[in-house]
């Protein structure tokens, strides 16, 4: 029964990474039909910015928490300002291209950021200071749940309920569902949809790098490459729960940390990715539209 | 252009504020300092600036051919300099002797490092070959074509360690055993278009790796397989040097048959019919053609060549690991595709030996050789998305009886 | 009524949900040898939905979808896959033009040639002289009907770079290329000019003429409907509302309340 609980710890702890990121890819595909392949390197350098933040700052005599506070918010700052980048130079120039040419140029992209980061600093893993503090009051349970598991869960769950929040009741929320829905209709009266499709990548960004800020403090390290792998995961869990459906990024999100985690803690870790591949596999091909997302008719 | 300058050192500014942490800070954490690299800032500076104006001069440009093509002026599909030199016998044959005789007589000049380096940008050329019938010319976006690559060269190395079969032996099968699979992995997929097509390529790509590094008792896990014999001549042993030289021969003979083969298909009914797939996959259908046997018939002949390939690649190396087939060796080969211009042979042959080439001769250049593959693709799709060659069609000789009554 | 011609694709009770929505309901239809029927409707009335369901793009909900080929055995087509439908020999236009925009003219004209050869991959590397016949009959086939549509001297250009109308008529010569003994033309006419619509109008009787395949049109075009057709249905919101010679069809209080709505003057 403990293993259980633990394996669902854990399961729960992938799912809110994963939840973290796949929101930024569903986002972004339900604006603007883009696979934004290189959204995994902005987790990525999240998690990098934060290393190298905390890493100063530790070296100049900060202590503790507020290295948390300032590496985070540096963090999700230089996140936003890749994301805002990356989509005006390699994304904003196709809109009206054929499908293919922004596809390959986020493949593009992703490949660029990645080496930049590697050549920028180095290939070899660096070790992540551990930001996230022991509380106390998780003692009795820290065999299950430990302060960093906590933490991401708690961070999560309050990330997405600001996501919510801001796509329901604020007025750039109601132009980015607006610029969902039909852009061409949302110009027409006066949404700025620059703007908006600017804001999806930032938001989307933001979101990655905390996952990215929480992920590098609980694992203890980080390389270039752990975007991509990452990446392909919460993309999976989007397109499980249907891509474009922000419940659905959760939904899938949960799906797909909880069952990887039970897999590999009763079954064997061995075959954990090939099992996220098979996943994304068998959806593409049965179901397309994901658990929440609806059937598309074609039209001719 | 005073305008142009002022937004310039804007971008500039802002480049060095977004590489600041990753270029110019670098934590050394065993010796707890802080190393700051000022003279980056000053690289990210200028470079910023300088390809800054260079971006807004080309978007201009960029924008100008757009807005022609939208009134109809000329400029678009136009026959370009490529095609008129193809055409022009005199300028034609003598270039295609040159070249000829250059391949013949390269590694009898060249050391053998050189051979042995060209032999590898000559297995790149002939995925890329395969790999522009499947994404080129019937736009499936394969983005797991190494998966066809790995099948093909731990074909041989399996073969071999288990079974003692020969090169000239598993050539063949390793081409077939592509196919195989191929057809295999096309089957479940035929309906996905676009976007979901290149994620599920992609996933099938990395299942076989981790397929391939996971299964110890057949492929040997992380470890790989050693000892493959190269190329043999009827038995007879020869030196690396000979072996090297004979598998350069080798592989331009691929090449060669590649070419000769992937040319015929495109002025072919099949190969028609798989352009129409790309162009237009609900008319295509509609006007009768086999969706599913066509579809296959790309995915095959692609994973066909793939597969020839990783025998060759296996011969060369002597020695296959999973780690030599990622998803950076598909996105290798894609870039290949997409800057020779989709579907163009000869885009294909430049792309492979400049993106192969390059980084070898331009030993500074090595370790940004996935950086700038990056980069090019980017611009490639912004500046130039048909490719180093554009799509040039065929001509038919047939009646071409123009009389008056043009009108209906 | 009319003698007793060869019916030659005859739907019977067609039906077609789309999850709550019934987009044709009960629509029934004949088109015999030698006619040119036509299906009109206000927009939205399930016309190319209709055709849609007898070219094999959809599966009908309900009702049958029966082929009688010539000198061949009658087939229920229903959920056919389209082109299957078009090797039995029916071929379509489509609504919005789909044309192989990066091929030439000819090239477009000679993919509707691909069901009636079989040259295979091993036979295109060869060119044996099975092969290089029928590539030869090909291309002749295919500048033969383009002649016939007035697009000969554009056969080397790409298909995006003809004007619109040219388009049109470029899709027509497609479809013919399959050697069909039904075409089926989803408003031809649309964005044409009157002289473009009357070249267009004696095109179509032409090819009911010379190249005995008859023809189910969908128009909006009212003057080309009734100068040409020999019998026209009338859809409205799903449903058949009428059919008729195109006289009766004119005079239809039904029809004119359809097009011009409840108070139904001039």
């Amino acid at each position: 029964m403990e293993y259980f609980l633990e394996l669902s710890c854990s399961g729960l702890v992938r799912a809110s990474i994963y939840a973290l990121i796949a929101l930024g890819y569903t986002m972004v595909y339900g604006i603007i039909q883009l696979i934004n392949f290189a959204h995994g390197e902005i987790y990525m350098i999240g998690a990098f910015v934060a290393l190298i933040v905390s890493g100063v700052l530790t070296i100049y005599g900060f202590s503790g928490f507020s290295i948390l506070v300032l590496a985070g918010l540096i963090a999700v700052i230089y996140a936003a300002a890749y994301g805002y980048t990356l989509e005006k130079i390699a994304y904003r120039p196709l809109r009206n291209a054929p499908r293919l040419s922004p596809l390959i140029s986020a493949i593009g992209m992703s490949l660029f950021l990645q080496n930049y980061v590697l050549l920028a600093q180095t290939p070899d893993f660096l070790p992540f200071p551990a930001l996230i503090p022991d509380f106390a009051f998780m003692e009795p349970i820290a065999h299950i749940m430990g302060s960093p598991e906590l933490v991401i869960l708690v961070t999560s769950a309050i990330s997405m309920v600001a996501l919510t929040v801001l796509i329901k009741y604020t007025r750039i929320g109601k132009a980015m569902r607006a610029t969902q829905q039909d852009m061409t209709m949302a110009r027409l009266v006066g949404v700025n949809v620059d703007n908006v499709i600017s804001m999806t990548f930032i938001i989307g960004s933001v979101l990655a790098a905390i996952g990215g800020v929480l992920v590098g403090s609980y694992i203890g390290q980080i390389n270039f490459y752990i975007g991509f792998m990452a990446g392909v995961k919460a993309f999976t869990a989007a397109v499980l729960g249907g891509i474009g459906n922000i419940p659905g990024a959760v939904l899938g999100a949960l799906v797909l940390g909880l069952t990887e985690a039970y897999a590999a803690g009763y079954i064997s870790s061995a075959y954990e990715d090939v099992f996220a591949f098979g996943v994304l596999v068998l959806i593409l091909i049965l179901r397309p539209s994901g658990l929440l997302g609806k059937a598309v008719k074609l039209k001719v | 252009m005073v305008d142009n300058v002022k937004q310039s050192v804007l971008v500039a500014l802002w480049f060095v504020f977004l590489t600041f942490p990753l270029m110019v800070v670098k934590v050394n954490t065993l010796n707890n300092i802080v190393e700051w690299r000022w003279m980056n800032m000053l690289w990210v500076a200028i470079g910023a600036f300088v390809l800054s104006i260079v971006w807004r001069w080309a978007m201009a440009r960029r924008q100008l051919k757009n807005k022609k093509a939208e009134i109809g002026e000329e400029e678009l599909t136009q026959a370009g300099l490529w095609q008129r030199s193809t055409e022009d016998p005199k300028i034609f044959k003598p270039v295609l002797t040159v070249i000829a005789l250059v391949t013949l007589v390269f590694p009898l000049v060249v050391d053998i490092y050189q051979t042995n380096i060209m032999v590898l940008a000559l297995i790149f050329v002939v995925l890329g070959l395969g790999l522009n019938v499947t994404v080129g010319l019937a736009g499936l976006l394969d983005l797991g074509y190494v998966a066809f690559f790995a099948v093909g060269a731990y074909t041989y190395g399996v073969l071999n360690s288990f079974f003692g079969f020969g090169f000239w032996i598993s050539l063949p099968i390793g081409g077939l055993m592509g196919a195989l699979f191929g057809i295999a992995l096309g089957f479940p997929i035929l309906r996905l278009r676009g976007d979901y097509l290149a994620i599920v390529t992609l996933g099938f790509g990395s299942i076989a790796k981790i397929v391939i590094e996971n299964w110890e008792e057949v492929f040997n896990g992380a470890k790989g397989i050693a000892n493959i014999p190269r190329p043999g001549f009827f038995g007879a042993e020869m030196s690396i040097t000979s072996a090297t030289v004979y598998t350069y021969y080798l592989m331009i003979l691929m090449v060669v048959f590649a070419i000769f083969i992937t040319n015929r298909l495109k002025d072919s009914r099949i190969g028609r019919a798989w352009m129409a797939l790309r162009e237009d996959e609900i008319a295509c259908v509609a006007m009768g053609v086999d969706m599913a046997r066509t579809k296959l018939g790309a995915y095959a002949f692609g994973a066909f060549w793939a597969g020839l390939a990783g025998v060759i690649f296996a011969a060369r190396n002597t020695y296959i690991n999973p780690n030599s087939f990622t998803f950076m060796e598909s996105a290798i080969v894609l870039s290949i595709v997409v800057m020779g211009g989709m579907g163009s042979i000869v885009g294909v042959i430049i792309a492979a030996l400049v993106l192969i080439l390059t980084p070898e001769y331009l030993r500074a250049f090595a370790e940004y050789r996935m950086l700038m593959f990056g980069a090019v693709m980017v611009l490639m799709m912004i500046f130039r998305p048909e490719g180093l060659i554009a799509n040039v069609r065929r001509k038919y000789a047939g009646r071409k009886v123009v009389t008056e009554d043009a009108n209906v | 009524m009319s003698e007793m011609k060869d019916k030659l694709l005859e739907v019977n009770g067609l039906t077609m949900d789309f999850g709550g929505l019934r987009a044709v309901d009960t629509v029934s239809l004949n088109v015999c040898a030698g006619e040119i029927v036509a299906l009109i409707g206000p927009n939205g009335a399930g016309k190319t939905t209709f055709f849609n369901c007898v070219t094999g793009i959809y599966k009908p909900t309900k009702g049958d979808v029966l082929v009688h080929p010539p000198e061949k055995k009658t087939q229920k087509i229903n959920g056919f896959k389209s082109n299957r439908v078009t090797t039995i020999g029916m071929a379509r236009t489509f609504q919005n033009i789909r044309l192989f925009q990066n091929m030439t003219v000819l090239e477009n004209v000679m993919i509707g040639r691909h069901c009636r050869t079989t040259t295979s991959i091993l036979g295109a590397v060869l060119r044996g002289s099975k092969t290089m016949r029928q590539e030869r009959e090909t291309v002749e086939k295919s500048y033969d009907l383009l002649e016939k549509v007035g697009l000969v001297k554009d056969a080397d250009e790409f298909a995006k770079n003809l004007p619109y109308g040219a388009q049109r008529r470029l899709e027509i010569a497609r479809a013919m290329a399959t050697d069909p003994f039904l075409l089926l033309l989803d408003e031809p006419a649309a964005g044409m000019n009157p002289q473009e619509t009357k070249d267009l109008d004696e095109l179509i009787v032409r090819i009911r003429d010379m190249e005995k395949i008859s023809i189910l049109l969908i128009e909006h075009d009212m003057k080309l409907v009734m100068n040409i057709s020999d019998r026209i249905y009338v859809m409205e919101y799903g449903k058949e509302i009428a059919q008729g010679a195109p006289m009766d069809i004119r005079n239809n209080p039904k029809v004119i309340e359809a097009y011009l709505g409840e108070e139904s003057d001039a």
